[in-house]
């Protein structure tokens, strides 16, 4: 039947694609386990992907509590809940908005920019000369972006979920005026390390998962111009896709492993 | 050019008399590629090619677009791997091994990208000191700089070691990338096409330079071309290609006594 030679093309793309990411992992973790360790490129790994992200991610978590803050402000009167306020813009902002946020904002620019950049020194032979010159591209490229994504998702965050909080403190003071200490303590009250820090470091698999489908997008793409095009949108798209994904399986195992 | 050999010669990352000899004591060959094949997809590039490199000697490989010069290269340095055949270099087949283990005979050898590939975000000086940083950290930081200024006076480039890749014509890229392949010494320096897109001048100074590391440097080289002039003057071998498979091999003379038909057309349009 006509039908199945495309399902089992794309079932046959699909594992070649998981099949050739794993191998590819592999090799990053080899070689980011192997003298010469990348210190002064991961440095400046750190701050393309932490300080350069920062005012976006800012932006992003200061838009988000405002939005909050609007939103569950209306809802809560409506139900007569209007004392949650705080607890509900802290709760929900710390353990789920401001990662999602930062895991999606992060793999939008950071994404991109991994994608591209390998890309156009895949196409031009740069990665080649790296390989011809005995320098691993795994180690001298991958794994110090992979590393950085891993290690600035959850800085971030915090930076995220503090943006998102004083604006949506903001917000509602703007209508209804609380102090900034009323409103800390109010939405705090009841919360514990494990109800903040387990989402925060659950974007570390995030930036994981960023920084690997970026590098293997950009390390493994063809063609000239327009396969850099293609493997900076591939990035984006399938970071993102697989951040959601991600997060999903995270919340229930933070759920399960830290009940609230 | 101002072409100081002797102190190019003085410095070296692997002794050149460490190539392998044989029980009479010749010398053994560099690269050793037999009955490679290779294809990609359902196109076939090479077809059982075999070919032989010495110390010292320059085996220009030469044949028309498409006939997987390039891809023979590429083979020779492990940048891609045969259907079938053996590629041993310097004594070693390099089939399957791993990048780690493809190390140190990569250290062994220089190789010029057809379009030079430099990093993009490192200026001139700093490509052509790349090598000599990752690997010749016995060095100090001083001597290191004397080599690159020295490696760039010898492709003259002296003059544009601030600059960025994208500054820079074509050609100069190509003198650059020259310039960061010699500049671990290497006993064996493949070139892709390393006078196209050269004026007339610059393609002599590139073939002049590279009859010098022989002469004085017993340096072997593989050269992948197309223009015969060049192959003429800087090859004293050279193997002509036609789909995939070897059509002669052997000195220019050879070349021009040749009857076969496809030998003698393509040194006609050349």
């Amino acid at each position: 039947m006509p039908i199945f030679t495309p399902l089992g093309e794309f079932t046959n793309d699909f594992f070649q694609w998981f099949g050739s990411l794993g191998i590819f992992a592999w090799n990053i973790a080899r070689s980011a386990c192997t003298r010469p360790f990348e210190g002064r490129e991961l440095v400046r790994q750190l701050d393309e992907v932490g300080s350069k992200s920062l005012p976006l991610v800012a932006l992003a978590g200061s838009a988000i509590g405002v939005v909050l803050a609007m939103q569950a402000r209306q809802s809560l009167t409506q139900f007569g809940a209007k004392s949650l306020f705080p607890s509900a813009i802290v709760y929900s902002v710390v353990q789920e908005m401001g990662p999602i946020i930062t895991g999606l904002v992060v793999s939008g620019r950071v994404g991109a920019g991994i994608g591209a950049e390998l890309a156009s020194m895949k196409v031009s032979e740069q990665i080649d000369a790296l390989e011809v010159s005995a320098v691993s591209p795994y180690g001298f490229l991958a794994a110090p972006r992979i590393l950085a994504c891993i290690l600035m998702m959850p800085l971030l965050t915090v930076a995220a979920d503090f943006c998102a909080l004083l604006m949506g403190w903001f917000a509602n003071a703007l209508s209804e005026p609380m102090s900034l200490h009323r409103f800390i303590d109010s939405g705090f009250s009841g919360a514990t390390l494990s109800t903040f820090l387990p989402p925060t470091f659950k974007t570390a698999v995030f930036g994981l998962i960023v920084g690997l489908i970026s590098c293997f997008q950009g390390m493994t793409t063809t063609g000239g111009a327009e396969g850099v095009g293609r493997a900076a949108t591939k990035s984006v798209v399938l970071a993102s896709l697989f951040v959601i994904l991600a997060d999903v399986v995270l919340v229930k195992f933070i759920l399960v492993v830290f009940p609230l | 050019m101002n072409f100081t050999l002797a102190k190019i010669r003085s410095f070296s990352t692997s002794p050149v008399a460490n190539v392998q000899q044989d029980a009479n004591g010749d010398a053994m060959t560099i690269v050793n590629v037999e009955n490679v094949y290779k294809a990609f997809g359902t196109q076939q590039v090479l077809n059982g090619v075999s070919l032989t490199v010495k110390p010292g000697e320059t085996r220009a490989v030469l044949g028309r677009s498409g006939t997987g010069k390039s891809v023979l290269l590429r083979l020779i340095v492990g940048l891609q791997a045969p259907d079938s055949g053996t590629v041993r270099v310097f004594g070693q087949n390099i089939a399957g091994l791993s990048i780690d283990q493809l190390g140190p005979i990569r250290k062994r050898m220089g190789f010029l990208f057809q379009h030079a590939a430099l990093y993009d975000s490192l200026n001139v000086a700093e490509n052509v000191a790349f090598p000599l940083r990752r690997h010749r950290a016995d060095m100090a930081r001083s001597e290191q700089n004397d080599r690159v200024r020295l490696v760039l006076s010898e492709v003259g480039m002296e003059d544009h070691a601030a600059k960025m890749p994208a500054d820079l014509s074509g050609g100069m890229q190509k003198r650059i990338g020259l310039a960061r392949a010699l500049v671990l010494n290497p006993e064996l320096l493949l070139l892709d096409e390393p006078t196209a897109g050269l004026d007339p001048m610059g393609s002599a100074e590139i073939n002049d330079l590279i009859l010098k590391l022989q002469q004085e440097h017993q340096m072997a080289f593989i050269v992948v071309t197309h223009d015969m002039h060049s192959a003429r003057t800087i090859a004293n071998r050279l193997t002509l290609l036609n789909k995939g498979c070897v059509v002669i091999d052997g000195s220019f003379e050879e070349l021009q006594d040749s009857s076969i038909e496809f030998v003698r057309e393509f040194l006609q349009h050349s």
